[in-house]
């Protein structure tokens, strides 16, 4: 209960700054990463300012043995960089390029209005379970090899 | 060239990284929203501290909307293929590389991961080039 309450506060912050933040404007956005053209780099300003803070506070908070109300820490354990984290990258740069929407400010618009979040969410939740179904029947391939 | 508004830029990205914060202090958890969004709809229920903060996502962004949006615009133009297409890539290939601009470029860097940042730096560069390219070389 108190994770889910600690969980829905942090959402709504992360809605709040997307949205204040303007990363929720596909035009915006799609202006920030056209650095050959009539470049925006305001949105400079939104990375910057969230990794500025939690490179400072990620250091205090994994030195504790576990989170405040939690058990452990739920880290990711891959360390080496393989093929699926460039190729994922590359991919996902792409479209982010083309739609000008990342997850979280597609999900964030969602609410905003307009139609373009809602084709852009329901085409990232098929285009993750593409790649499920493709992972799926390369694993079965290599099981068969 | 930066517009005046930077100001709004940079207290909106720290409202983010106060939210990781937040998250991974308290419960433990990262922050991304690729990763939340496919944990929710694949696990459902068993894990619903996911629900809740796409529940505090939406809400955040209704709160904006109602209370903030008069002072600030948004376009609402209508890109169908472009949400297709765009959206499809975007879903295979934050699954395939485990995480999107919050989950490596948010919290990976604040971590000081070298998974995160190597990522990072190639899905920066792939989005300005595919801007480039549709925008400077097809001219759409």
């Amino acid at each position: 209960m108190k994770q889910n309450l600690v969980a829905l506060v942090s959402g709504l912050l992360f809605g709040l700054g997307l949205s204040i933040s303007q990363m929720i404007d596909r035009d915006r956005v799609l202006g920030f990463l056209d650095i050959t053209g009539n470049w925006d780099a305001t949105l400079l300003f939104v990375l910057g300012g969230a990794v500025g803070v939690t490179i400072v506070a990620f250091r205090f908070i994994l030195r504790l043995s576990h989170p405040i109300w939690g058990d452990k820490f739920y880290l990711p354990t891959k360390k080496e960089i393989d093929r699926p984290l460039i190729i994922g990258a590359v991919i996902f740069g792409i479209g982010w390029g083309i739609a000008g929407y990342c997850p979280g400010p597609g999900l964030t618009a969602l609410v905003i209005g307009g139609v373009n979040p809602i084709i852009f969410f329901l085409a990232l939740v098929l285009g993750s379970f593409l790649y499920d179904l493709y992972h799926l029947t390369n694993v079965e391939k290599e099981i068969k090899h | 060239m930066v517009e005046v508004n930077w100001l709004t830029a940079l207290s909106g990205g720290m409202l983010i990284g106060l939210s990781a914060t937040i998250l991974l202090a308290f419960d433990g958890r990262i922050a991304g929203i690729s990763g939340i969004i496919n944990g929710a709809i694949r696990e459902g229920r068993k894990e619903s501290w996911r629900w809740f903060f796409i529940i505090g996502m939406l809400t955040g962004g209704l709160f904006y909307k109602y209370f903030l949006l008069p002072e600030t615009t948004v376009s609402f133009s209508f890109n169908p293929w472009s949400m297709v297409v765009g959206g499809l890539l975007v879903g295979f290939g934050t699954k395939m590389g485990n995480g999107c601009t919050s989950g490596h470029g948010v919290c990976g860097l604040g971590r000081l991961s070298s998974r995160s940042l190597i990522a990072v730096i190639i899905f920066m560069t792939t989005a300005i080039v595919t801007v480039w390219f549709t925008r400077h070389l097809l001219e759409l």
